[in-house]
């Protein structure tokens, strides 16, 4: 994966959208996750518009967003609080930070089925999944939902297939490329 | 009534029940879907999650499929994670002239431009606004005396795009419970977060929501949902979920057009309730 070319100021364009907030904290009211996460929304935002690049993607906080737009809905300053947690897990995705390993690899892995087929193919994602986290355990935790849905033949056993036809390599080239281009 | 239809990755897969309640649901009331040919993944929280452009860029080839189909029509959108997808590709494209041409500088690659004609619209969405309520209760041949049904909406649906609801304290669906003959159960978390993905990544987290959800849901005979991600979280933890909890936590999860769909007399076989991973034998008894 491409890393950003201007590694100092990835949180640039993400401080410039939440240059407004004025730390009321009506986003850690409203966010159903803040009791999982190590530092609160409000904590992130102001971590955000000081600069704290490595705290930041220390913490659990962004990757624990689940995207409920509670935050988006009521923050009195409109700010895209919601999007702006997906762009701290886009770039902790580009920079494969290892502390963030099972979701990144777990979306990873969804996306790359999407690229062979142009739909996820649920199995063949989950393995994908599997074999990128190296954990031999790990697909335990998931065989007794997988066989009930089997049973119901709501999903198949899917090896990893390579191309087929609808495969969108070419949208994802570009859009890769554009964002390499972006500043 | 006439829509294109899009029912994405899950309701081909794990949420097959959905896509075809769905679609028996939609015929019983005279309602026409064109389902969208080579119709591709919205990203659901995986594209929002890697890459910011690929996130509008999905959608978006499925908005200028729309388009090319017929820009007249509605798109109908079950799932609520590829509506929000839509939407906001839908609300960029119109709104952002430069983000805009960006997507279509993708789209390109395919031989394919959207322009922003159409209008991506939710199945609860049609359903409270199109049909009504009226529409359940005109074709009502097998009403739900005597249940009590709690309406689930999730977060996607309503947020950040309030369009036919109010996203803090949503009520859309309980003149359609009410149409339907059955109560509606009385809580407070028919908008709150199920935790989504989480329950594959960060599942302790996901667990918890689930498990407060479930517990509100205690008296009801079945949750309803609109949703592929909030039906799976809501109905294949409660075994788990009542361990953790030491209390009984099982219950019947339903999709709306099911739910609809026994009241309008359409069979459980068409409706696909062999599927659904939580349908306990009080409700059967129940509805029987």
């Amino acid at each position: 994966m491409k890393r950003l070319e201007h590694t100092d100021d990835v949180l640039a364009p993400i401080r410039e959208k939440i240059q407004a907030c004025i730390q009321c904290g009506t986003c850690t009211a409203s966010c159903p996750n803040e009791f999982a996460m190590d530092f609160t929304p409000r904590q992130l935002w102001r971590m955000v518009l000081t600069g704290q690049k490595d705290a930041i993607f220390r913490s659990k906080t962004f990757m624990l967003c689940s995207s409920c737009y509670y935050c988006t809905l009521r923050c009195p300053r409109g700010l895209p609080l919601t999007e702006m947690m997906g762009a701290l897990k886009q770039i902790a995705a580009r920079e494969n930070l290892a502390k963030h390993k099972q979701s990144i690899l777990f979306y990873k892995s969804f996306m790359e089925s999407v690229r062979r087929h142009g739909r996820v193919r649920e199995s063949e994602f989950m393995t994908l999944y599997f074999l990128a986290m190296k954990n031999p355990f790990l697909p335990f935790r998931f065989a007794l939902l997988g066989m009930k849905l089997m049973a119901k033949g709501k999903i198949s056993v899917q090896i990893p297939s390579g191309q087929t036809e609808g495969n969108l390599d070419a949208i994802f080239r570009k859009a890769e490329e554009l964002e390499g281009l972006k500043d | 009534m006439k829509y294109l239809y899009y029912p994405g990755c899950s309701l081909e897969g794990t949420a097959a029940e959905y896509n075809l309640s769905t679609q028996a649901f939609m015929q019983a009331v005279g309602a026409e879907l064109t389902e969208l040919t080579d119709w591709i993944c919205c990203g659901a929280s995986a594209a929002e999650s890697t890459s910011y452009l690929l996130s509008l860029a999905l959608p978006a080839v499925n908005l200028a499929i729309a388009e090319n189909t017929d820009k007249n029509k509605d798109i109908l959108v079950p799932c609520s994670a590829c509506y929000l997808n839509l939407k906001r590709a839908e609300d960029k494209i119109r709104n952002d002239r430069s983000l805009s041409e960006k997507i279509n500088m993708i789209l390109a690659e395919k031989n394919l431009k959207v322009k922003g004609h159409t209008r991506v619209r939710h199945l609860l969405d049609v359903i409270v606004r199109d049909l009504g309520h009226e529409t359940v209760q005109n074709l009502l041949k097998k009403p739900l005396t005597g249940m009590s049904v709690a309406p689930y909406y999730g977060c996607q649906c309503l947020r950040p795009y309030p369009l036919f609801d109010d996203p803090e304290k949503p009520r859309s669906m309980e003149p359609l419970i009410e149409a339907a003959g059955a109560s509606v159960h009385s809580w407070d978390m028919g908008g709150k977060c199920c935790g989504a993905s989480h329950i594959n990544t960060k599942p302790e987290t996901a667990l918890q929501l689930v498990s407060e959800i479930l517990k509100a849901a205690k008296g009801a005979d079945a949750v309803v949902t609109v949703c592929p991600m909030c039906q799976m979280n809501l109905e294949a933890y409660q075994r788990k979920i009542s361990s953790l909890c030491n209390e009984d936590l099982k219950i019947t999860i339903l999709y709306l057009p099911q739910l609809l769909g026994l009241a309008l007399g359409i069979s459980e076989k068409e409706l696909r309730l062999d599927l659904n991973l939580s349908v306990t034998d009080t409700f059967r008894k129940k509805w029987c």
